[in-house]
């Protein structure tokens, strides 16, 4: 048995200051900064757990947009007849569903993040952030995936990507805030309240019938669009389309503007909720 | 705050409310129901009776390369005030100033993942202790050859047995080398190798110039290891001394008398499961509970205890100890192989563990009786090594013709020829 060489004490002089906080607190980003390898280590952690319980790995992340897709095709492209923008129903849905699908499991798994990690919260500082934060960035992964289907889908479609794609980071950028800011507000909301846990799968079905995946924003009549545009998924879906299928702009760039500003005050607010709230994680969980 | 101080406390106090402790959390449904009740409640008990303070007016210095312990009964508010310290809690009140990186044994093995191999637990767990990938990989060698695992090291801890986890873990937390290290009660799991490899690690820790805040219900660890001890007491901190004076202080202050101790509902952890504690008394030869003994009768001890369901392979047993902090002996209730075999496992009920201390055992001076509740290498249900202390009283013991005071913990009546040849 070998023993353990302690080294001698580095001396650094930062000074924590531990005090009770009150009213708004600085949202202290440097802090998560410091943290930074952590939150490559919970990602890590997610995908390597994720990709090693189930077979069918990879393969899950695929199927779940491609079935969905079928079913819509089947039903709302085939026998409703939704009209779809002029490209075939199957990758006009599929489209949409890669982002969608991104958001809806970001949000369910950042926000069920905080009860999860409850053990180690309660036993360790960190930046509480990580964890909710990693769990969206671990599903990053399964967008990808699904996505190159959907280059695949393109060449078969022959549809040839025009320089609207230049736009699409954004987009995906867009919707990372989008899911991160609601799955911030829901992790804390349920570290607080348990029963908030039986909404969340409401909250995701309900989401996605008021955003244009099965359908396109161009069958919402003129005076409601501004309402509809509210939505932060409403930008970020047909954003996609308008970038990858080159489908006639049915949001406008107002109606873009709103949709992202929306997402853009989901986040801030947030962050700024989460981290209010994170003092009293430990002693709730 | 001084240059060598690198911890610096000034009132600090934490506030529960009683729900929190009871409940942990609320629904959503309460909460509507509670914002209509509380004008009501508010009305009604004026003074709110709802919160309680877990610690309160806490201020205390920690000078560079100190080695402080914190001591008290459960319930006294040592867990919650390292917490504070290491940041998973906030204060209610009050401020603390801690310079340089902190690293907290809290528990060891928080956040292992049961399906990721001894390896990526390595990294994993390291990086949430606060180590860089790249400490963590200049350390893995050393990590692996402490903690003995290499051969299973690719397999997933889930297939570990508990003391590969404990030593892997144990061994990962041990190579953090933060400034300041924030230790609480990693020396109560673990076998008896297990619990040396630690201490050891901890001398190393205390001598190479670091602070270190350690708690531990282990008299004979504090001693050996720490300078100073405060001493918290329902929340307060009752007394600040260097090690010794503080044990014995605390060691003759802070027992129930009369040779009985009580649980309360707070003192229990609430890991002890279906296993509650109730009581543990000393009996004399007439039969009378007190603390008061003599050593040429035989002592009679009784543990109480209520079990909500069955445990297989229970086992709740005794430690005695020196006030000084040496074991005298450890005895377990299934120790007898006839009994150990009747009892693979103990139904829900109302128990007493009764075992008697022979006479002519025990040399004059106080002796602590501690008392533990255990599944072998599964679980520790329930420990308290400070339960309840005992005065041993020598009087009619054999050779006290002369008068004198004997080396020893042990004063037995041996059998004694004298041969003339």
């Amino acid at each position: 048995m070998r023993e353990i060489t302690t080294e001698p004490a580095k001396i650094t002089d930062d000074v924590v200051v531990i005090q009770p906080v009150r009213g708004l607190v600085a949202l202290n980003l440097k802090e998560v900064w410091r943290y930074r390898e952590l939150i490559y280590f919970f990602t890590w952690r997610d995908l390597k757990v994720r990709y090693k319980q189930s077979v069918l790995g990879v393969l899950w992340a695929i199927l779940q947009p491609l079935m969905s897709m079928v079913v819509f095709t089947i039903f709302f492209g085939g026998l409703a007849k939704v009209p779809s923008d002029g490209v075939p129903y199957p990758i006009f849905s599929y489209a949409a569903l890669v982002p969608w699908t991104f958001f809806a499991a970001a949000l369910d798994k950042s926000a069920r993040s905080m009860l999860t990690s409850g053990n180690m919260i309660s036993k360790i500082y960190f930046p509480r952030i990580i964890v909710p934060l990693s769990s969206v960035l671990a599903n990053l992964v399964d967008f990808f995936i699904a996505f190159s289907i959907l280059i695949v889908m393109m060449f078969m479609y022959h549809i040839v990507p025009t320089f609207n794609l230049l736009w699409l980071p954004l987009f995906l950028l867009l919707s990372i805030i989008t899911a991160l800011g609601v799955g911030l507000w829901l992790s804390a909301l349920l570290v607080m309240y348990r029963d908030f846990g039986y909404l969340l799968g409401y909250i995701a079905t309900f989401w996605q019938y008021v955003s244009p995946v099965i359908y396109s924003s161009s069958l919402v009549p003129q005076k409601w669009l501004l309402l509809f545009s509210l939505n932060p998924m409403t930008g970020i879906i047909e954003g996609f389309r308008w970038a990858l299928l080159g489908t006639a702009r049915v949001v406008t760039p107002i109606m873009f503007v709103i949709s992202a500003s929306i997402s853009i005050v989901l986040f801030i607010t947030g962050l700024y909720y989460f981290r209010r709230m994170e003092r009293i994680f430990a002693d709730m969980i | 705050m001084n240059k060598d101080t690198v911890v610096s406390v000034n009132n600090i106090g934490k506030q529960y409310n009683i729900f929190t402790e009871v409940n942990r959390y609320m629904t959503l449904r309460d909460k509507i129901v509670d914002t209509i009740k509380t004008p009501i409640r508010t009305l009604m008990h004026p003074t709110g009776s709802q919160s309680f303070w877990a610690l309160r007016n806490i201020s205390f210095d920690v000078e560079r390369g100190n080695v402080l312990g914190i001591i008290g009964k459960n319930g006294a508010g040592k867990s919650t005030l390292l917490k504070i310290l290491s940041r998973v809690v906030e204060p209610t009140e009050g401020r603390a100033e801690i310079r340089g990186r902190v690293g907290t044994l809290l528990e060891v093995g928080t956040g292992f993942h049961p399906e990721l191999t001894g390896r990526e637990n390595i990294y994993l767990n390291g990086a949430i202790l606060g180590m860089k990938r790249v400490d963590i990989e200049r350390k893995f060698d050393e990590i692996v050859a402490f903690s003995e695992i290499e051969q299973f090291l690719d397999t997933p801890v889930k297939r570990y047995s508990s003391g590969m986890y404990m030593r892997l873990a144990f061994s990962v937390s041990a190579h953090l080398e933060p400034e300041i290290l924030i230790v609480d009660e990693v020396l109560a799991v673990g076998d008896a190798e297990f619990q040396r490899k630690c201490l050891g690690k901890m001398s190393d820790v205390a001598g190479s110039g670091r602070t270190v805040l350690f708690v531990s219900h282990n008299m004979s660890a504090v001693l050996r290891l720490t300078h100073e001890c405060i001493i918290l007491e329902h929340g307060k901190m009752v007394k600040r001394a260097p090690s010794q004076e503080a044990v014995d202080y605390y060691l003759s202050k802070d027992y129930e008398q009369g040779g009985e101790r009580r649980w309360k509902a707070e003192e229990i952890p609430a890991g002890a499961g279906p296993f509650r504690p109730i009581a543990v008394r000393l009996r004399n030869a007439q039969n009378v509970v007190t603390d008061s003994l003599r050593s040429v009768d035989p002592i009679t001890v009784e543990f109480e205890y209520e079990l909500d369901s069955t445990i297989p392979g229970l086992r709740t047993g005794i430690y005695l100890a020196t006030t000084r902090g040496d074991f005298v002996f450890t005895s377990f209730d299934t120790d007898e192989l006839s009994r150990f075999d009747s009892y693979t496992e103990r139904k829900s009920g109302h128990y007493i563990s009764r075992c008697t201390i022979p006479g002519n055992m025990l040399n004059d001076g106080r002796y602590v009786l501690g008392v533990n509740a255990s599944v072998f290498k599964m679980k520790s249900y329930f420990t308290d090594q400070n339960a309840v202390i005992m005065d041993v009283n020598i009087s009619g013991a054999p050779g006290m013709q002369w008068g004198e005071s004997r080396q020893g913990v042990v004063r037995p009546a041996l059998e004694w020829e004298i041969i003339r040849k």
